[in-house]
């Protein structure tokens, strides 16, 4: 069915339709994943304030309290309500995460563009840097970046944009070379196009869904290479928290089996399997690191 | 092995060596862009600038930094890292006595997850669309899209903490016997095993689907052969270099993955060691880690790519 749809969809414009045809008839995982990654993003705008609590009051003499009515995820190591505390990490884990995908995504797609309609010297030395920057892995890179400027805010997300452009550029560049040899391409070149013509009128569009998949894994990557660095301490720094941050302070509630330590965890995992069930259900190759 | 692989081989093993110049220059670039530098970290607010100066000489700061680049490339292809600004021990000694850990553990994880990934990957291969499958694939999802301190930490609740098997700290010194082994590398190794096995089942389970939809399978199937026949005798062969690949690059995974669990279960491994001197800027050693984490991913992306090139067909006589 997908292919039938999808041919159709290429003689028509596969952007406005294709939305509406995804929804329809796909797996009910597909249908959670889009839920899941629709309540995230909404509490990544108004989560800080439909919080019960502030995200630094102390509302319970109880440290690493149990589930209750009160608090919903329990107290942390300091009597905090730790679902007020995730609601108000969600500009941080998600907010964060979608600026550096985004950039990542952009810089990867404008310069595998470049590199795919210019051709020659400037296609090889944009393909041989992205190729060297890729084989620092980005865990690595983003501790190397860490220690240099110290952990900001600006700095994770200008950090993560670099670390995830190479991937993005591979993928666009691939598929730019793909598309520039169909006829439709070799006939606007004929007509005398001018290149930004051909690239935003003729090429791009005809990448779309491939990228929004790429992008969607990509913020999959950078939203775990961000809580992992904020669970090493070295991410989103205090009194800010991200979801990282969160497991990272409550980590020695683990002993008593807190849920202040794997709340937040879960809230990642079901922010990030959320995305991955989306894609899984458009067919589409899933997620490898 | 004939004149085309071998030098396309060798052509792969320069373009290696080219990808860790660029890299070197990278580390070296980005650690040395701010210009507070270590002369001053180590004197603090009291320093004279005399001794600064001093300082400086002695550290060999006052050079230009493409002079400082050379030294320490130099330094670098003879064994030698320099000195760590906090403790002033060599970073060779220092890493050299936190790498066979970190070694061990990846044998420990790389032999417990290829066996499994590669049997479940063959039969989620031979049996797709069942409910194995499927039921794989969540599970692969799963394992890649959580992090990985959410496994570790799940692990320490339901085996140290709920049942006591297991400490949730890695004490490496206590470990004499083999069952005190097992107890002290189960946790770590449990959690690199889980990301692990999902890509690397998955990449194995592409590549042998992508033999079993070729024309000699049909033959196969034709001539009577049994499934298990097929895969084994016909598919397996002829994968292997897919798999292989797959393989080697899932193995680079653990370059990232150690860096968390090491971290978790205070595993004395090069990656805390990379972690505490990020955390205490003490550059040098952390230009030296990083060294060393690239040049093992550039070694497994390396093995990765001559499987690759040694199992194309088409290049053997």
């Amino acid at each position: 069915m997908s292919s039938n749809t999808s041919s159709v969809k290429k003689a028509t414009s596969i952007y406005s339709v294709s939305l509406f045809s995804r929804l329809r008839g796909r797996s009910a995982s597909g249908a959670i994943g889009g839920i899941l990654i629709l309540f995230w993003l909404i509490m990544s705008v108004i989560g800080p304030m439909v919080a019960p609590y502030g995200a630094n009051d102390f509302v319970s003499y109880d440290v690493f309290g149990p589930v209750s009515a009160k608090y919903w995820m329990g107290t942390d190591y300091l009597g905090r309500d730790i679902f007020s505390r995730v609601l108000n990490g969600t500009p941080y884990t998600i907010g964060v995460a979608l600026a550096a995908t985004v950039a990542a995504c952009t810089a990867g797609v404008v310069s595998g563009l470049v590199a795919a309609a210019s051709g020659g010297w400037l296609d090889a030395v944009i393909s041989r840097t992205q190729d060297a920057m890729i084989s620092i892995p980005s865990k690595m890179f983003a501790l190397i970046m860490v220690a240099s400027f110290g952990s900001s805010v600006p700095l994770l997300i200008i950090m993560a944009a670099i670390a995830y452009m190479p991937g993005s550029f591979r993928i666009a560049r691939a598929l730019a070379v793909n598309v520039m040899t169909l006829d439709y391409v070799q006939v606007a070149r004929l007509r005398g196009e001018s290149m930004a013509y051909i690239i935003f009128k003729e090429v791009l569009p005809n990448m779309f869904r491939p990228v929004l998949t790429d992008f969607g894994l990509r913020f999959v990557f950078v939203v775990l290479l961000l809580s992992s660095m904020s669970f090493l301490g070295l991410g989103v720094q205090p009194p800010d928290a991200d979801w990282g941050s969160l497991v990272r302070e409550n980590i020695s509630g683990l002993g008593s089996g807190a849920p202040a330590v794997i709340a937040p965890a879960i809230a990642i995992a079901s922010l990030t399997i959320g995305v991955n069930l989306l894609i899984d259900s458009f067919g589409n190759k899933s997620a490898h690191h | 092995m004939n004149q085309t692989i071998s030098r396309l081989i060798m052509n792969r093993i320069g373009l290696g060596v080219l990808t860790l110049w660029i890299v070197s220059l990278v580390i070296f670039i980005i650690t040395n862009l701010l210009p507070g530098d270590a002369a001053q970290e180590l004197l603090g607010q009291s320093a004279t600038p005399e001794t600064l100066a001093a300082l400086r000489t002695q550290l060999g700061l006052d050079l230009p930094i493409y002079t400082r680049y050379i030294q320490w490339l130099g330094g670098l292809l003879v064994g030698d890292a320099g000195y760590s600004m906090v403790n002033g021990m060599s970073i060779m000694e220092l890493i050299w006595s936190r790498l066979p850990n970190t070694l061990v553990l990846a044998a420990f994880a790389a032999s417990v997850s290829v066996p499994i990934a590669l049997s479940i990957g063959i039969f989620s291969a031979m049996y797709r669309g069942s409910w194995f499958d499927r039921y794989i694939n969540m599970m692969a999802v799963f394992a890649v899209s959580v992090p990985e301190f959410l496994i570790a930490t799940i692990a320490v609740l339901i085996f140290a903490v709920k049942l006591g098997w297991l400490s949730a700290l890695s004490h490496v010194e206590s470990a004499h016997t083999f069952g005190e082994m097992i107890k002290v590398y189960a946790m770590p190794v449990l959690t690199l095993c889980s990301v692990l096995v999902a890509q690397m089942a998955r990449m194995t389970r592409a590549a042998v689907i992508d033999q079993l939809s070729s024309p000699y399978v049909e033959m196969a199937l034709l001539k009577g052969a049994s499934p298990m026949r097929i895969v084994l005798r016909h598919v397996l062969p002829n994968a292997l270099g897919p798999i292989a690949n797959a393989v080697a690059l899932s193995l680079s995974y653990l370059l990232g993955g150690v860096i968390i669990v090491e971290s978790i279960f205070n595993y004395p491994g090069i990656a805390t060691l990379m972690l505490n001197a990020v955390s205490t800027r003490d550059m040098p050693l952390v230009q030296g880690c990083a060294m060393l984490f690239c040049f093992g991913y550039l070694i497994l992306v390396l093995i990765a790519d001559i499987c690759e090139i040694v199992s194309n067909p088409r290049l053997r006589k």
